[in-house]
């Protein structure tokens, strides 16, 4: 097995190409992981199919997943890399077998890298650390989604004109630094609580000087959520409970789903939902008729988000999936450390 | 049993008010004798047998006292066994130890507790017991107090759950009054707290996880005062509420208000929540995993209020171990609780009494006289003449670091691995035997 499977640790004791949050993600590596994708994504798919050819790649999901599942896995592939998918409703996991001991069981067959979809918080970093492979995050209960957060800034900077030199189609020489995104402003609104691609949006899009207005209802969206600015210092995470003031502000507007397996008990009006946070057009052309649009899906249309809206011509949520499918390559490259990583961003 | 000579030492007995140089004799497992330096010189070590233990340089206290501990005897001896984790309470300086009932089955019938407190379970500290103050620890029907009171219980609780309807907490508060013993309880509404794993507050939200919040402790410390001052009023008795594991600002003040009222209300903190807060879980350290939760800092310095100001009566562990296995799962699935013998007198002495300021006296108070005064432990967290010969032999100066692998409980289910401590206990004397030689 050519895999380094104890290999190079990161002093944090997981191994290096880990992502399982992007709140310890320097500025200059969130560079380096969009400069890499530029340069994937403009190779041609047979050189691209050498980079990880035979190597191989787990993915672990023990929740259901569309976007995130298939872009990974379709990412892989196309970089030359084995595939294989454990899901907890075919496997023993359903036995009762811990994440552990499926983590090991992985490792044994050859596995040097998993991909992790858990409903548990911090289930990622478990894995990291019993398997000392490097794990992918792909979204860990209500806690982070950093590929989607990644994917989203890559989004953002190609759509907003005169950001980060309209990277995603760009020569990729632009500087991504601290100042990036500064009078940038992202309103995430909806189910702010329960979601992880909230939480991972806000600790890194302000690391590049956006500031990250998050909106919806008190019950989804309470004070503690300043904590996601506070733990890092960055500031630039902000409040706003009354929508249409909060998308005045936004040049990017995230809609958010609600996500009904987690609320737990809690009662909703959905009709006063959709009256007070629903973006349907005439909400957005009153408020931010310029602003980009986005959604990491799964979106239910008629509720948080309104049909003509998400196929109209601001929103950017196919574009969201297409980037996503780009920087997932990268981070399997960076994942499984063939040395191109560190060439190519050095 | 021979004699034991503790020569040299600087005893401190909050209870007798002593603090000085004195030595100390121990005959038949009892104190038979304090004496000022030298005042032995006529003993002969040599001629009456008796074992000399060199102090000097050292604190002689009575033996620690933890009213709150976890033995997982019966039923769960991969965790814990009562002769493992009486061993790591006489190396943490404890010569009592009160053990909770959420066994396997639950202590809640006389067979059980005599059954727990048999010789042949192997303590090698004094094991007191409080069996469940209802059947099964269901929280439906008080178990017969009297017949478990007359077998040796010192007190009665569900702890790891609350007894949390109203009526029935108030018929155990009642059937306790008559015996004189505290009913002893978990305060946590259990209807708040539903899949929550740790403190609420932005450290949760970051996390991602659910948080219990402070509301969720106050409101049944709040619920229990209430129905000591109704049991008052209607009823003519004065019934003693114990409250455990204090861990928030709220629940303090309500303690404290509770006793300036009057009432017979005692408490406990545990060291980990004078010592750490929530940003201690880290990367989801289940080893920091515990309920009640670690809160945040202004919880933190209120349990250290409460401990200088009088409020709190003492220190108790919540010593909970559980096997590597348990804890190696996802944060929110794994057990809650931690190891906490043989951590909590250096952890006192580095927070309360290096960081804060208090008084070796008062930590050994704390941690001694008033646990056994709490649950009234006849003869133990004292050195007085005559009292059970209880002692632990300690450096109070000594800083070094705790290494869990070398613990003698069962279970390594600790934050403090590595931790730095001051004080370490350089033997343990229980009934007159030692039981620990550091």
């Amino acid at each position: 097995m050519k895999s380094k499977m104890h290999g190079a640790v990161k002093s944090t004791g997981y191994a290096a190409g880990s992502l399982l949050t992007v709140a310890d993600l320097p500025v200059a590596e969130v560079a380096a992981i969009l400069a890499a994708t530029d340069r994937i994504e403009r190779m041609a798919s047979a050189d691209r199919a050498r980079m990880l050819a035979g190597r191989r790649i787990a993915l672990l999901f023990y929740e259901s997943s569309t976007r995130t599942r298939t872009s990974f896995e379709l990412a892989a592939k196309s970089l030359g890399a084995i595939t294989t998918l454990v899901s907890d409703k075919s496997s023993s996991i359903e036995k009762g077998e811990s994440l552990k001991d499926t983590g090991l069981t992985l490792r044994a067959l050859g596995a040097e890298c998993i991909i992790l979809r858990h409903a548990n918080s911090g289930a990622p970093y478990l894995l990291a650390k019993a398997t000392g492979l490097p794990v992918l995050n792909a979204g860990d209960g209500m806690h982070e989604h950093p590929s989607q957060a990644l994917l989203d800034l890559r989004t953002i900077l190609a759509r907003l004109p005169g950001v980060g030199g309209g990277r995603g189609n760009s020569k990729g020489n632009s500087k991504i630094d601290a100042k990036t995104l500064a009078g940038v402003t992202v309103v995430i609104t909806g189910d702010i609580l329960h979601s992880r691609v909230a939480r991972s949006n806000a600790m890194l899009l302000p690391r590049l000087g956006a500031k990250v207005l998050l909106c919806g209802p008190k019950e989804l969206l309470p004070e503690d959520a300043l904590g996601l600015g506070s733990a890092l210092n960055t500031g630039g995470v902000e409040i706003e409970w009354d929508f249409d003031k909060a998308l005045k502000q936004a040049q990017v507007v995230m809609m958010l789903r609600i996500q009904r397996e987690r609320l737990a008990g809690l009662e909703l009006d959905l009709a006063d939902y959709i009256s007070r946070y629903q973006l349907n057009e005439e909400r957005l052309a009153a408020c931010a008729p310029h602003a980009v649009v986005m959604h990491p899906g799964p979106m239910i249309r008629g509720l948080e988000i309104s049909g003509e809206v998400a196929d109209g011509p601001n929103s950017a949520i196919e574009d969201q999936v297409r980037h996503g499918l780009a920087v997932r390559t990268a981070l399997l490259v960076r994942a499984l450390g063939t040395g191109w990583f560190e060439s190519v961003t050095v | 049993m021979s004699d034991i000579l503790i020569l040299n030492g600087w005893l401190v007995d909050p209870a007798s008010g002593v603090d000085a140089e004195r030595d100390v004799l121990l005959r038949h497992g009892r104190v038979a004798a304090v004496e000022m330096p030298g005042g032995f010189k006529g003993v002969k070590a040599k001629e009456t047998g008796s074992q000399v233990i060199d102090a000097s340089g050292m604190i002689v206290a009575p033996g620690l006292v933890d009213i709150h501990v976890h033995l997982r005897e019966p039923g769960q001896t991969y965790k814990e066994s009562i002769a493992t984790g009486t061993a790591a309470a006489a190396a943490g300086g404890f010569t009592s130890v009160v053990a909770m009932p959420n066994t396997v089955p639950v202590n809640d019938s006389v067979a059980g507790l005599e059954w727990m407190l048999d010789a042949a379970r192997g303590a090698c500290v004094k094991l007191f017991a409080m069996p469940a103050a209802t059947f099964g620890s269901m929280g439906e029907e008080i178990t017969d107090f009297h017949e478990l009171a007359r077998a040796g219980a010192v007190g009665f609780t569900d702890d790891g759950k609350p007894v949390l309807h109203d009526r029935v907490m108030r018929e155990a508060l009642v059937a306790a009054a008559g015996i004189g013993v505290p009913v002893s309880q978990h305060s946590e509404d259990t209807r708040l707290t539903g899949g929550c794993s740790m403190n609420a507050g932005p450290v949760a939200f970051r996390l991602g996880l659910r948080g219990m919040t402070v509301e969720a402790e106050a409101r049944i410390v709040e619920r229990d005062i209430r129905l000591l001052r109704d049991i008052a009023r209607q009823d003519g008795l004065r019934p003693h509420l114990h409250v455990q594991h204090v861990s928030t600002a709220k629940a303090m003040s309500l303690i404290r208000a509770a006793k300036a009222e009057g009432l017979h209300v005692t408490c406990e903190v545990a060291p980990h929540h004078f010592t750490l807060t929530d940003e201690a879980i880290g990367d989801y350290d289940t080893n920091a995993k515990m309920n009640p939760p670690l809160r945040n800092d202004v919880d933190r310095l209120a349990m250290i209020a409460g401990l200088m100001d009088g409020t709190v009566d003492c220190i108790a562990t919540d010593h909970a171990p559980h096997a590597l296995f348990e804890k190696e799962q996802e944060f929110e699935r794994a057990p809650n609780g931690i190891t906490g013998l043989e951590t909590a007198l250096g952890l006192a002495l580095r927070v309360l009494h290096k960081g804060h300021g208090m008084t070796v006296s008062r930590v050994i108070e704390l941690m001694s006289g008033q646990p056994a005064r709490t649950l009234s432990l006849e003869g133990r967290g004292t050195l007085k003449v005559g009292s059970f010969a209880d002692v632990v032999v300690f450096d109070a100066a000594a800083e070094w670091s705790f290494d869990a692998k070398r613990s003698r409980s069962k279970s390594r289910n600790t934050p403090f691995d590595g931790a730095g401590m001051v004080g370490r206990v350089m033997a343990t004397i229980c009934d007159g035997r030692v039981v620990y030689r550091g």
